[in-house]
């Protein structure tokens, strides 16, 4: 059932991101399988964010290709099918929860007699029906990122695209949150990509993506990187990888915020 | 452009100040508690007070809509949501003219409240009627949401986005006629006020003071500031970008 899309539901060759004259992201080459969880882990500042606002179509000066449901990331067509959740809760403080959804709905072109029903369940899914009608500009740092993450719950998009959804968020709720991925993933058939920068996390992925200073480390699922690494854990696979990569290109400094648009290609 | 996600995106800033009680009051209640100050200003020559008040009552709107919309939009465009409104199926004009819609409606009620404060109350005398004066300052309305929009765009922070009505507006102020009629200046000046959209605001309303019908004059005043107001407009959609560096 879950290769029932052969093609891939994110696909990634020569991809580069430049961002003030600097390279954020550089010669990316991926997959990202369809109705599964990907994980796109690295420490803060590799470029995670950038790429996943490359596939959410905001961002610009993009080059090499970018396919995403099989369209250009960033084509019209996709605007409906991929939800995205920035890093800081993209809400309007100023309505509640519900009024924040019920706009979002209307925009994402749920009919007025669907929105409703839709935006409870959102609401019910991020564990938030209790608090439906409290401003979001009165709930905690963690409530509000709730909303803006159910806001990319309406709608049943085929592709999820979710900055860091758990950070500073209690254990009880972070299990929540990955057992609400998982059934995104195994009862919708929902593609998810997760970045986070806390490696206990990458665990509970099905793949993982290993990021670090605008490159790919590893692309791989968590048992095969542990194995080839001869690691316990992801985060000993993770150092692993980053020592291996420093020792075969000494010119990589140990200061990732280095500049590398003057590396030679 | 939708009508469904336009006519959504007025409701939502519409619910969006319902949540805020204290700015519609201040928006009501400012212009409505400077014209009857005014009015004692000029108590002892009422005559003034017939072109000043016409006038302000062309410029309170636009000012105020000014102000509010310009924050409206920063705070959408630094709060994430308008980069996330982007990469969803909304239009540039859904999101402009919503907000057009939204603080017109806002501008409708100021206006018919400072208009009918003016003319019952404080006994404005003017010899044209007093639903043009409404229609002048509707479309003035009209305009200050449009400017305000625009400008948004060029203030990263609401320290900036405040100053620009200082910058923007206080000059058209100055020139549009309030204070010395606009033949009178020296003429570089004079010029430049002809090119400025508050000028016609101010000059429509003195057709509405000085003629009891609509005027050829008072069409064509309407007609360049709602021109001015479409331009700026559609200038404001034009710096929206659905990506961004």
């Amino acid at each position: 059932m879950m290769n029932k899309h052969p093609e891939p539901a994110v696909e990634a060759a020569g991809l580069r991101v430049v961002r003030g004259g600097r390279t954020v992201l550089d010669d990316l080459a991926f997959a990202i399988p369809r109705g599964r969880i990907t994980g796109l882990l690295g420490p803060s500042g590799c470029g995670k964010s950038t790429l996943m606002r490359a596939l959410a179509g905001s961002q610009a000066h993009v080059t090499g290709t970018l396919t995403v449901l099989g369209r250009p990331a960033g084509h019209r067509d996709l605007r409906p099918r991929v939800g995205y959740v920035t890093q800081a809760p993209s809400v309007y403080a100023d309505l509640t929860a519900r009024q924040n959804l019920d706009y979002y709905a209307a925009v994402l072109g749920i009919h007025r007699r669907d929105r409703p029903a839709q935006v409870d369940r959102a609401l019910h899914d991020v564990d938030l029906a209790s608090h439906a009608d409290a401003l979001a500009g009165a709930m905690s740092g963690g409530q509000r990122g709730r909303v803006s993450l159910a806001v990319a719950l309406l709608g049943e998009p085929e592709l999820l695209v979710l900055d860091e959804p758990t950070v500073g968020l209690d254990p009880v709720l972070r299990r929540d949150l990955w057992r609400l991925f998982h059934r995104l993933a195994d009862e919708r058939g929902a593609t998810v990509l997760v970045s986070s920068h806390v490696m206990d996390e990458a665990e509970r992925c099905h793949r993982l993506l290993l990021l670090r200073d605008g490159r790919l480390l590893a692309d791989d699922t968590p048992d095969a990187l542990r194995r080839s690494t001869s690691s316990d854990t992801v985060e000993e696979a993770f150092l692993h990888l980053v020592d291996q990569a420093d020792a075969a290109d000494p010119r990589t400094p140990a200061d990732t915020a280095a500049p590398t648009e003057a590396t030679p290609r | 452009m939708n009508p469904a996600r336009t006519l959504a995106t007025a409701r939502r800033v519409l619910r969006q100040l319902s949540h805020d009680p204290r700015t519609i009051a201040l928006m009501l209640v400012v212009p409505c508690v400077l014209l009857t100050l005014l009015k004692y200003v000029f108590d002892a020559s009422p005559h003034t007070f017939d072109s000043a008040g016409a006038s302000l009552l062309g410029i309170f709107p636009l000012v105020t809509m000014f102000l509010v919309t310009s924050i409206a939009t920063l705070r959408e465009r630094t709060s994430g949501t308008l980069e996330r409104l982007l990469t969803m199926p909304l239009g540039k004009a859904d999101l402009v003219v919503g907000y057009a819609l939204a603080f017109g409606a806002v501008a409708v009620v100021q206006a018919a409240l400072a208009t009918g404060l003016t003319f019952l109350v404080l006994g404005l005398d003017v010899a044209g009627s007093a639903w043009l004066l409404l229609v002048v300052a509707l479309a003035d309305a009209f305009l200050g949401t449009a400017l305000g929009l625009f400008v948004s765009a060029f203030a990263a922070s609401e320290f900036q986005a405040v100053q620009f009505l200082p910058a923007v507006l206080l000059p058209q102020l100055l020139l549009c006629g309030l204070f010395v009629p606009r033949g009178d200046m020296q003429p570089v000046l004079s010029a430049v006020s002809d090119v400025l959209p508050m000028s016609y605001a101010v000059d429509g309303m003195s057709q509405v003071v000085h003629h009891s019908g609509v005027t050829g004059d008072f069409v064509r005043d309407l007609a360049v500031v709602a021109g001015c107001a479409l331009l700026a407009l559609a200038l404001g959609a034009a710096t929206l970008r659905r990506r961004t560096a």
